[in-house]
């Protein structure tokens, strides 16, 4: 598979500057991700799916994250090909801030494995994910009010 | 079987036991223990390996796993009870007709067990409806369970049993479950 | 409650072939299934988020009771996702042990399902009497090994908890040696059996383009027509170094994905024969493996294994301290039942259990 920052300038080339930049992993893991600007991310997604170098066309893990000290929410997506048998390329899109309108945009449209795991995402960590075709909580029950893997969850904010 | 001898074995025929109806009816009572086909988690698992050949709950009666609440004696907790299934857990207990009896198994089901923490978990399903047996264990092995149900057929035969009030049924709040106190004092009386 | 002519049913969370607390909402026309919505969340025991307030080796009991048939492939790709967090190594005749238990619990699973699933379609007992049979003599490879019966926690970061004794190894041999007539026994019973084949050929179709969208993986992806399993594709552990078949379907159907299980299975004994054949001597947990007060270095890592229900996955983050900061399961349960909808459309309700039965789910993992 071509280097991420092949991707990311690709990406840059085509949707303008700054549309993805390489987020760094210093684990042993090396499993660096781009962030996607939250705008553009379902085209972009689009683009790595359709892609025929990449062909992402498998989405395997949708993930929320809280990040406090940095005021603002993450989504965190592991995509892999199928056809081509390479991966992963991480790609993380944030959220403008973590209060209650904290949205991303849906990639539930690109791969449809999203669909089941944005709803977890926005059940448990109260992101909104616009465009997205049901979004209802997924394990929780309708009325509950929380967001339970929020790091603030149970001490007293809600 | 616990049967009481004749008084007096001039006065009878051989073969024949004097008894109470009351203890003849515990001591069948005991012996066809149905329980519901309801599995929670893992330990549901194990529960149908103790009805399956190599453990076989067959050999104490109680093989007839019904599907419908309604024809059940025993309720089986086989597993985590999570606050969205709470209510359904409490409903099934009072869809049951009397008599009928209620074994907890594993730790889940007893205290919450591992998952005791969690945001979700019921802490013990004795806080929503009575429970006769205890069974730990994560999960228990099938003879355990067996030994559970063993264990409440003695206590069918040793107890009157006392009809079950209705336990009330939690709702669904915005930031936890609602839960009355259960009505629900001791499982019966020794006598 | 009636939309006109409509009835909407709910099945579940407790019907006896729901397999555990899982509902569906389903409306029916006749009989006809129009509308169908799965509703989640009945064991969700919040897994994730207790998990970030224990260590790392604390999380590994847990991941037994993930998939709790599966224990032993659980435990592997958390093992494998704190490995690559950490940047541990493992013991070669380790990944042999790890190939032989995922293997024995890929049978385990499978046969079950092939119960479960017959169970479902009405041979009421006696498939599943055979499965649970055979489940129990791995069970007891497996509680000779680790104590318990289902809930294995063998697995460790950089190795195994144990190493396989001689006596061990000869029991397993004889299990592998048996299995292979059992399966013979067992499709003579029910392979081309009239009603297994009308109830399940052509039923609840998953088509090729749309199981990759909607990420089904393990049997469920490769009945669809799609080869892909981990084991190559990624090649994790040692697999490379064991020749097998991919068995893959052409309708991904119902049947084909009865039969890509049952074919598996068939693969699986010759991979445990290999290993078994092969096993190198050696330690089984590196010495220098860190278990308690593990701390790994800020960062993350996704580690994934096909385990015998999909691509069974965590996902870790690390920020330096001794607990995951974010500890994900990504869960092959859940997400095969993505296109449950759009495979139940169209067949009778009777039809949808059986189609629930052949993605093969697990509650435990589903919800977490």
């Amino acid at each position: 598979m071509e280097p991420l920052e092949r991707i990311r300038d690709r990406i840059d080339a085509r949707f303008g500057s700054g549309a993805a930049t390489l987020v760094p992993n210093p684990s042993p893991s090396a499993q660096h991700s781009l962030l996607l600007r939250s705008d553009q991310a379902a085209a972009i997604a689009a683009f790595l799916r359709d892609d025929a170098e990449l062909c992402l066309d498998y989405c395997s893990n949708v993930s929320g994250l809280d990040w406090p000290a940095a005021g603002h929410l993450e989504v965190v997506y592991h995509l892999y090909s199928m056809t081509c048998r390479h991966g992963p390329v991480i790609i993380r899109v944030r959220t403008a801030d973590r209060g209650p309108g904290a949205a991303a945009p849906s990639l539930a449209l690109v791969w449809r494995s999203a669909e089941l795991q944005e709803r977890e995402v926005f059940d448990l960590f109260g992101i909104t994910f616009w465009g997205h075709p049901d979004l209802r909580r997924l394990l929780m029950w309708d009325d509950y009010a929380e967001y339970p893997l929020r790091k603030d969850f149970g001490k007293g904010a809600a | 079987m616990d049967l009481a001898s004749p008084p007096d074995a001039s006065g009878t025929l051989p073969g024949v036991l004097c008894t109470t109806v009351e203890t003849l009816t515990r001591w069948g009572r005991s012996h066809s223990v149905w329980p519901l086909q309801f599995g929670l988690a893992c330990c549901a698992i194990e529960m149908i390996a103790a009805s399956m050949a190599r453990f076989d709950i067959a050999r104490f009666g109680s093989e007839v796993f019904r599907p419908s609440p309604r024809q059940a004696d025993l309720l089986i907790v086989s597993g985590t009870v999570t606050k969205k299934m709470a209510p359904m857990v409490v409903r099934l207990w009072n869809q049951m007709p009397d008599p009928k009896y209620c074994i907890a198994m594993g730790a889940c089901a007893i205290s919450g067990g591992p998952f005791h923490t969690g945001y979700n978990v019921v802490p013990g399903v004795d806080t929503l409806i009575p429970v006769d047996v205890y069974v730990p264990g994560c999960p228990p092995r099938p003879e355990a369970l067996l030994h559970g149900l063993l264990t409440l057929q003695e206590q069918i035969r040793r107890r009157t049993f006392v009809p079950r009030p209705e336990s009330p049924i939690p709702d669904y709040g915005p930031r936890d479950l609602i839960v009355s106190p259960p009505p629900h004092g001791a499982a019966g009386t020794d006598s | 409650m009636s939309f006109g002519d409509l009835l909407e049913v709910s099945v579940g969370p407790h019907h006896p072939s729901t397999h555990g607390v899982f509902r569906m909402r389903v409306t029916l026309d006749g009989e006809t299934v129009v509308r169908l919505k799965p509703v989640f969340g009945y064991l969700h025991r919040n897994h994730e988020k207790i998990a970030e307030s224990i260590s790392y080796l604390g999380s590994m009991p847990f991941t037994d009771r993930l998939d709790y048939m599966n224990a032993m492939s659980n435990n592997w790709a958390y093992a494998l996702a704190v490995e690559k967090l950490t940047g541990q190594s493992v013991p070669e005749r380790a990944e042999y042990v790890r190939i032989i238990l995922a293997e024995l619990t890929r049978l385990l699973n499978h046969v079950c399902l092939a119960g479960f699933l017959l169970q479902d379609m009405g041979a009421s007992g006696t498939p599943l009497m055979y499965a649970f049979r055979e489940r129990e003599k791995i069970l007891d490879l497996f509680e000779s090994l680790s104590g318990s019966r289902m809930m294995c926690n063998f697995q460790r970061f950089g190795g195994c908890r144990q190493d396989l004794s001689a006596d061990w190894l000869r029991e397993a041999g004889r299990l592998i040696d048996r299995f292979g007539p059992f399966l013979d026994e067992f499709e003579l019973l029910l392979a081309g059996n009239e009603i297994v084949l009308a109830r399940t050929q052509g039923v609840g179709v998953l088509p090729r383009a749309l199981a990759i969208s909607a990420g089904a993986t393990g049997p469920v992806l490769r009945a669809s027509g799609v080869a892909y399993d981990l084991r190559q594709a990624d090649g994790y552990g040692l697999y490379p170094r064991f020749p097998f078949r991919v068995p893959y379907g052409t309708h991904g159907d119902t049947y084909d994905r009865y039969r890509v299980r049952v074919l598996e299975m068939r693969e699986s004994l010759g991979i445990l024969r290999q290993a078994l054949a092969t096993l190198p001597e050696g330690p089984v947990l590196d010495p220098k493996a860190r278990l308690r007060g593990l701390r790994p270095k800020a960062g993350e890592a996704y580690g994934r294994i096909e385990g015998p229900k999909g691509e069974i996955g965590f996902y870790l983050v690390s920020d330096g301290g001794p607990n995951p900061y974010r500890y994900r399961v990504r869960p092959p349960s859940l997400i095969n039942l993505t296109a449950l909808e759009d495979m139940c459309l169209g067949h009778t309700l009777a039809d949808a259990v059986v189609i629930l039965g052949s993605i093969d789910i697990v509650l435990g993992e589903v919800d977490r």
